[in-house]
């Protein structure tokens, strides 16, 4: 068996894992929801006169703070508490395979309550013609934001087998990477710091390279961005289910 | 199939378990016992790669647990001892999943699973989720998991334990079949357990193994082995007992209490060897001296009562 095989084994149970408890419809309906209210009762969506999911985009940064820390918080706190890491780990898989496997499950699980919010591209093609590919470059950098933040939850997931301490935790540090990128918070930090830390700061929000992708440009650096926070997450993970398993 | 050399666990200060060495052959079933926190998980979650050990060693058919643990992890099944399955799951789900990881595939895994299922009695509830069922169902599921693949080495943490006495007696039955071909490892504090399935058990006590023979020979180190108990029909108790303390093999008899026309004796033999041949010198003395026996037995020895005195003794070090 490769390693592929392991990991798609992995996905699936973690996939029926959602499905066959009420995480999954309780995020899909709440997430639909939010979006919408968001979308058409909170922004200026039908006074803006203009064709575009904007202010559709410009809440996900906030929307997934809270709900993916709780797609993510189950997937290692359940494994401690449930006793069924050590029957995992004594799989012939590594732990690495295991990791990834349940990443992706929730990723494309996330991927899948973006897909479900295609009735809002119908609206906005009905009622104009919008950019087309900026929406599609938005739905792409949300579902890589959606990736950092969720590899961030399963870093902290694996850190406690409290899913309360995991969810707060991924929270402050998600809510971290928005504020150093957040107009009012970088502000503040021109009047007294010299622009290149500025900069440097702001470099490490996810807000700098998701605007990018709202305007409808994904470049080398947002890519790389993204793919380094899922990447450094994923790691940690495994440094930190390493250092559980010795005591 | 299994070597275990001078493992080592510390937890910060506390030594959990110290200098651990022995080997289990394929068709050897090793009984595992020990009192509560003596280091028996611990031993076993290092085996199977689980835990790494502060230092030591643990090969599994030839393959290091920490150089080469796929390779390892493949010979094994492994019960955990809570017994962990994924709630959320069926029981035909979760062992699927546990086949698919495995390596089975196809209908080599629906012939696993079916077999297992047969194995463990499971019929009944393939269908149900998994946190649906009673405690003694969701162990069996867990040691079906364990068997699936039908591996070559089983480590087993307390494989009995919330079960009732006829599924006790089941597994303890399957354990001992399987053991005829696979090396198994097992923890229990049931004494009875060790005597029943096992064909060797160590003892293992604040991380240090205090013991290691078959139960026969564990057994033999009680106060009680080679004591042998005698009952004649006759009233000249005297007699008889300055007859019996005669006997060269002899070290010790005690007159027991004496019902009309029946005098009991307990001879304590020189040395400790639990053999027949004290009994039958007080046979041959007997058909000499026309006494009718009415009872002739060997004391073969308690193993709890060698778990307490070794377990015991070393407390009070």
């Amino acid at each position: 068996m490769n390693s592929w095989s392991h990991i798609k084994t992995i996905a699936k149970r973690e996939m029926t894992g959602y499905f066959s408890s009420p995480v999954a419809y309780v995020f899909i309906v709440i997430f639909l929801l939010l979006a919408g209210f968001f979308t058409f009762m909170a922004s200026p969506f039908f006074d803006r006169g203009q064709a575009s999911l904007q202010d559709f985009f410009v809440w996900h940064p906030w929307l997934f703070l809270f709900l993916v820390p709780a797609v993510g918080m189950r997937l290692w706190s359940e494994e401690y508490r449930m006793g069924t890491l050590e029957l995992l780990l004594t799989m012939p898989i590594t732990t690495w395979q295991a990791i990834v496997g349940k990443f992706l499950a929730s990723w494309l699980f996330l991927g899948l309550g973006l897909v479900l919010t295609v009735p809002l591209w119908i609206t906005v093609n009905y009622l104009g013609t919008p950019d087309n590919g900026t929406i599609f470059c938005g739905y792409v950098g949300s579902f890589l934001m959606a990736g950092a933040y969720l590899a961030i939850a399963t870093m902290t997931s694996a850190m406690s087998r409290n899913q309360v301490v995991s969810f707060i935790v991924a929270v402050v540090l998600c809510l971290f990477l928005i504020l150093c990128g957040f107009p009012p918070v970088t502000n503040l930090l021109v009047r007294w710091a010299n622009p290149g830390f500025v900069d440097f700061v702001t470099s490490f929000s996810v807000m700098t390279h998701f605007q990018n992708a709202q305007r409808g440009v994904i470049d080398s650096r947002n890519l790389l961005y993204f793919v380094s926070v899922i990447g450094f997450s994923l790691f940690t993970t495994g440094v930190i289910i390493r250092s559980q398993r010795a005591g | 199939m299994i070597s275990v050399k001078n493992l080592t666990k510390a937890f910060g200060p506390k030594l959990a378990v110290n200098d651990v060495s022995f080997t289990v052959q394929k068709g050897e079933v090793l009984g595992f016992l020990g009192p509560n926190g003596a280091g028996k998980s611990t031993t076993m979650r290092m085996i199977t790669g689980f835990t790494p050990p502060t230092s030591g060693s643990v090969t599994i058919g030839g393959n290091d647990i920490a150089d080469a643990p796929i390779p390892a992890k493949r010979l094994l099944g492994y019960l955990p001892e809570s017994a962990p399955s994924y709630a959320d799951m069926t029981v035909t789900g979760f062992l699927n999943f546990i086949a698919e990881l495995r390596g089975l595939s196809g209908t080599a895994r629906k012939q696993a699973v079916d077999r297992v299922i047969d194995m463990c009695f499971l019929g009944s509830v393939v269908h149900q989720s998994v946190d649906t069922l009673s405690k003694g169902y969701k162990h069996r599921v867990c040691f079906a998991q364990s068997i699936i693949h039908d591996p070559e080495v089983l480590i087993m943490d307390e494989p009995t334990d919330g079960l009732d006495p006829n599924q006790k007696h089941e597994i303890r039955q399957l354990i001992k079949r399987m053991g005829e071909t696979k090396a198994i490892v097992f923890s229990t504090h049931i004494l009875e357990e060790v005597e029943a399935v096992c064909s060797r058990a160590i003892i293992i006590d604040r991380g240090r193994i205090v013991a290691n023979g078959t139960p026969a020979e564990l057994k033999s180190r009680s106060e009680n082995a080679g004591v042998v108990h005698v009952r004649i029909a006759g009233d000249a108790a005297a007699g008889i007992a300055g007859k019996l303390g005669g006997l060269p093999l002899a070290q010790k008899v005690a007159a027991l209490a004496t019902t009309s026309g029946k005098a009991s004796f307990r001879i304590t033999p020189k040395g400790s060897a639990v053999n027949g041949d004290l009994a039958a010198s007080v046979f041959d003395l007997a058909r000499r001296e026309n006494w009718k026996l009415e009872e002739l037995h060997t004391d073969e020895g308690r193993l709890d009562e060698v778990f307490r005195n070794i377990t015991l003794s070393d407390t009070s070090k």
